[in-house]
């Protein structure tokens, strides 16, 4: 039996079946508001979901069931002194490396720590404070901190990424950070302007946790890799149908193992040619394979967002994502072959292994 | 007293009560003893800034107000979702 946290446009999903099925909707919790990302936190069993009410603003719900009751927890909110902010959205929720303790992104881009399993969230300054600040952009979708990449086994060692302000890295638990550009090209700004520039937009990234060093990332327009930690990044999208695209997912077992979903480009945001593929690579991002076996074939035309694709972690590996035409996809054999898992849910924003 | 009106969601946040009487010379702080009595909408009407959402509307005497609206004993206000808030 597979657990998946489906967030979408109205309400969280909670879809159970075995893999090769179509999954049973076992619950639907939050109508009408939009689930901007659910996952549970495997070391405490503890479900959070990021839920926005087009009246009420962001908050964030804590379940110990997905299908039971859930309650608010105490942010994340900007403190008093950080005058004329509000939290927009809550784009991600991520465990650290110490026990009890998660991170949280928010748009605007903020990092949030908490230290008592998500119930009260702290902002972290050094990085709300950056000097560069005011020269951030904001994607299409605001500007946000959506990925948070703990490093295994060290705690003081993360890397962010904010659309559109690029990749961020600490060494000391967030007291200080700095940039990690170096190689990112914004095709999307003339060439003159882009030296320098901080306008960075990155859609996704995930770091390889038997390789530490390396993250992939789907950036605006291209899909790149960095094999020292996030601090500079070559670019790895020939043999890819196009470079833009949303989620990129790393296999945890093989640093050489990532997935990405092409997209044709930034003003048409749907899969080539209307195929619905997962382009694979098993040598670090050199040479690319699309698998679109049980995948929608012709006039496919879907969006799958940056937090709507997860691998379950098993061998063979198992993938999941779900698309704005509200179908979820899985896989049970690492991508070879794809199976529908639910159909006409509303667009999928996040789509999280839970169980 | 000011009387606070509740619809649904914000009414089940009040553990059912249609209406709440508090205390308050301006609509926030009306609002802000709304909080202290139902600790859980705490962030739905008021922001963390102690604003009224944008897509919230608060009515008094058929106007609506902002957080700094000075209110009497026996003033109504009425806490609607707006019509601006459900384009999601």
């Amino acid at each position: 039996m597979t657990e998946l946290l489906v967030g979408t446009k109205k309400g969280l999903f909670v879809l159970r079946g075995e893999p090769g099925e179509p999954f049973d909707i076992v619950h639907r919790a939050f109508p009408g508001d939009v689930v901007e990302y659910a996952f549970r936190d495997p070391r405490s069993g503890r479900c959070f979901a990021s839920v926005t009410s087009g009246f009420y603003g962001p908050r964030l719900f804590i379940a110990e069931d997905p299908a039971g009751e859930w309650r608010q927890a105490t942010g994340p909110a900007f403190p008093e002194d950080v005058a004329d902010t509000t939290v927009a959205r809550i784009w991600i929720v991520e465990p650290a490396e110490e026990p009890g303790v998660l991170y949280a992104g928010t748009d605007p881009a903020a990092l949030w720590r908490s230290e008592d399993d998500g119930e009260t969230w702290e902002l972290n300054r050094p990085l709300w404070n950056a000097p560069t600040r005011p020269e951030w952009r904001a994607g299409a979708g605001g500007l946000m901190l959506h990925t948070v990449c703990p490093w295994p086994g060290e705690p003081d060692r993360l890397a962010v990424a904010i659309s559109a302000a690029g990749v961020w890295l600490t060494d000391d638990r967030g007291e200080t950070w700095r940039t990690g550009y170096v190689g990112l090209d914004p095709q999307y700004i003339p060439e003159e302007a882009r030296e320098g520039t901080h306008t960075l937009c990155v859609h996704k990234m995930e770091r390889a946790p038997l390789r530490p060093e390396r993250l992939f990332m789907q950036f605006h327009g291209s899909v790149y890799r960095s094999d020292d930690a996030g601090e500079s990044w070559a670019d790895f999208a020939a043999g890819l149908p196009a470079g833009f695209g949303f989620p990129v997912v790393v296999d945890p077992a093989d640093p050489e193992s990532a997935y990405v979903i092409p997209l044709v480009g930034a003003e048409d945001r749907v899969p080539p040619d209307g195929r619905v593929r997962v382009f694979e690579t098993r040598d670090g991002g050199a040479t690319w394979a699309g698998r679109g076996e049980g995948l929608p074939q012709a006039e496919a035309y879907l969006t799958i967002l940056r937090q709507a694709f997860d691998a379950d972690g098993g061998s063979p590996l198992g993938l999941y994502f779900g698309a704005t035409s509200g179908d979820v996809f899985g896989s049970a054999d690492g991508g070879s072959t794809w199976f529908t898992a639910a159909t006409r849910l509303a667009p999928v924003t996040s789509v999280r292994v839970s169980g | 007293m000011v009387v606070v009106t509740l619809r649904s969601p914000l009414r089940d946040l009040a553990e059912g009560s249609r209406q709440v009487d508090v205390e308050g010379a301006t609509v926030g702080e009306a609002l802000r003893a709304l909080e202290r009595r139902h600790p859980r909408i705490v962030g739905w009407i008021l922001d963390e800034h102690g604003r009224v959402r944008e897509h919230v509307n608060v009515f008094l005497g058929g106007a609506r107000v902002a957080e700094d609206a000075p209110v009497a004993a026996d003033d109504v206000l009425h806490v609607l979702p707006s019509i601006s808030g459900g384009r999601r």
